[in-house]
């Protein structure tokens, strides 16, 4: 064999390092540019009024989001109050107990092909479950389309950060005498405490910014809502429709709306995150 | 005393026993989701496909007003739109990877990882307004007319440069699974043991060599994964592509030119459509979308599976 001459092989590594520090830049640039014009854009929109006015027709001034604002935050802690108490007791199951290997596979398998499922499919599902029932557009499933995006994130995680605690701590608290429950809720979850908190706070902030799933189950509204049985405003809805509307002051709202959203989510992502490294460092 | 420690006893095992019916339904309840999910759009699609038959998958017009509905230029949007993101996404996300993992000392690897997974926290309205209102401008001023220009004699590139359209769909769909594919071959390039990098370069391998020589076939089933998953994420994605893909059921050979995706026409359609076989047309595409996904996702956890298997056998 030959050698290759050292020079073009020295020549493309240089390229390639290049290329790579440019993808590397490229994905932070990105980043950078789409938060600095929700910035610029939005914080020119934000107002007092957002958070405590309602809506007002294209061209009237002033008006806000207040209710949409409200119903995001209704939508997503029902959805939570729904999904956190089945995704925690699933992800014990497939880490704690799990008897029967092949079952536990298959719903291990299930909740991955659920967490790539696009969320528009998860809304129709929720469409055909609760809204031809009752045959209107109502809040209940909004709710259900969200519950139903954050359970599989629930259960995964929860897998993932009860089998992070060490078998000794398991054996010790069964060695006591405790029952296999006990175990779990006093000791295994207090060692995970971190990990969980993080992981649910991380599938509400996945969810909390979901616009797919609720266009056609929770709809949205121009009013204050009295229950989750009727059309529920929401902000992402709001957001879609006020930005692709031609009205100048409906866009602008649009950008609000945005960057409160993103605001909202990227600060329970990186605090969740800051969180558990500092937990486990 | 003996009678109390009994009933305890009792009590203890009835509560073990709810519990562990507890856990044993929501993980069932994992599953049984996934599962009617699937039954359920297949069954609401029954009246379009009994209506339609297999001309519904290959026919481009989609006409409410006269209730003939054919899927084709959705499904074509939705595999030309992620084709193209994986064809921007993937080498982008190997090259961020290969920066994480072999370019850069581990706290700026860090803190660079961190940021472009950042990138997968952003809702994907959010993407969609950037998508509309920033890039399809950009776009039409400069890279539309620039690709016409030295490549408008291909028909993928001729036509106005309008903004909207597949082209800026694709990339901001590409933007949009770069996260998840850079974590994911950072993971499998950090999976690769050491010694066999190691190797490699003792023998004089410059980095990109040992990457490509060593690393990539090393960990090819892994990557291949990480593709499909990115895959997955793309051909779903629906409210960024809604804004800009201009949502026109057309079948184009022109990048520019605007289209659809099936996800992009549930959302614009769905909670307009009155008529049941207009419904029950939009459900057969969710179904169509469903059937994929789960296809996608049954590949690429068999790779990755295959992956960790083999690694951990190996080691």
């Amino acid at each position: 064999m030959r050698p290759r001459p050292v020079a073009p092989r020295k020549v493309i590594n240089i390229l390639v390092s290049i290329g790579a520090w440019a993808s590397a830049l490229l994905g932070i640039f990105v980043l950078f540019w789409i938060l600095a014009e929700l910035l610029i854009r939005g914080l020119g929109a934000l107002s007092w009024d957002i958070f405590f006015k309602l809506p007002t027709p294209p061209g009237v001034s002033g008006g806000g989001l207040a209710n949409a604002i409200l119903g995001t935050l209704i939508l997503t802690a029902t959805a939570t109050v729904l999904a956190v108490p089945l995704g925690l007791l699933a992800g014990i199951y497939l880490a704690e107990y799990a008897a029967n290997a092949k079952l536990a596979d298959y719903c291990r398998f299930s909740a991955n092909v659920l967490m790539g499922m696009p969320s528009i499919i998860v809304g129709v599902f929720a469409y055909t479950l609760v809204v031809v029932p009752l045959g209107k557009f109502c809040g209940y499933a909004g709710t259900l389309a969200l519950a139903i995006l954050m359970l599989p994130i629930v259960t995964r995680i929860t897998e993932d950060m009860l089998r992070l605690v060490p078998n000794t701590l398991r054996e010790a608290a069964l060695a006591l005498g405790l029952p296999r429950w006990r175990v779990t809720l006093a000791v295994i979850f207090r060692a995970a405490k971190a990990g969980l908190i993080t992981g649910i706070l991380l599938a509400v902030a996945r969810v909390s910014g979901e616009t797919a799933p609720l266009l056609f189950t929770a709809l949205n509204s121009p009013y204050w809502f009295s229950g989750l049985g009727e059309p529920f405003p929401n902000l992402p809805v709001t957001i879609f429709n006020y930005a692709m509307s031609p009205y100048a002051d409906w866009q602008e709202k649009a950008w609000a709306g945005a960057l409160l959203i993103t605001a909202g989510v990227l600060v329970i992502s990186i605090l969740s995150r800051t969180y558990l490294s500092g937990k486990n460092r | 005393m003996a009678r109390v420690s009994r009933r305890s006893r009792r009590l203890t095992h009835l509560g073990e026993k709810l519990f562990s019916a507890l856990s044993l339904g929501s993980a069932l309840l994992v599953p049984l989701v996934m599962l009617a999910m699937g039954f359920d759009l297949a069954w609401s699609s029954l009246p379009a496909l009994k209506q339609f038959g297999w001309q519904f998958f290959f026919t481009e017009d989609w006409n409410p007003v006269a209730q003939s509905f054919g899927a084709a230029s959705s499904i074509f949007g939705t595999l030309v739109s992620t084709l193209i993101a994986l064809l921007i996404a993937g080498p982008l996300g190997v090259a961020i990877a290969l920066f994480l993992v072999e370019l850069t000392p581990p706290g700026i690897s860090r803190v660079v990882g961190t940021l472009v997974e950042l990138l997968a926290a952003i809702p994907s309205i959010i993407y969609g307004m950037w998508g509309l209102f920033v890039l399809a401008p950009f776009m039409a001023t400069y890279i539309q007319p620039f690709l016409g220009r030295y490549l408008g004699f291909l028909p993928l590139f001729s036509g106005p440069p309008l903004g909207v359209g597949m082209l800026t769909a694709g990339i901001i769909l590409a933007l949009m699974v770069l996260p998840y594919i850079s974590a994911l071959v950072r993971d499998v390039f950090l999976l690769v043991p050491g010694v066999v990098k190691e190797s490699a370069y003792g023998l004089g391998s410059t980095t990109w060599e040992v990457t490509y020589r060593v690393t990539i076939p090393y960990g090819l089933v892994g990557l291949i994964g990480a593709m499909f998953l990115g895959l997955g994420r793309a051909l779903g994605e629906t409210m960024a592509v809604t804004f800009v893909i201009g949502n026109a059921h057309r079948l184009s050979l022109s990048l520019f030119a605007p289209g659809n995706t099936i996800a992009s026409t549930l959302a614009n359609e769905f909670s307009e459509a009155t008529e049941p076989l207009y419904i029950s047309s939009l459900v057969a595409l969710g179904l169509v979308l469903y059937l994929i996904t789960y296809l996608v996702q049954v590949v690429s956890q068999m790779m990755l599976r295959r992956l960790y298997r083999s690694w951990n056998v190996g080691l």
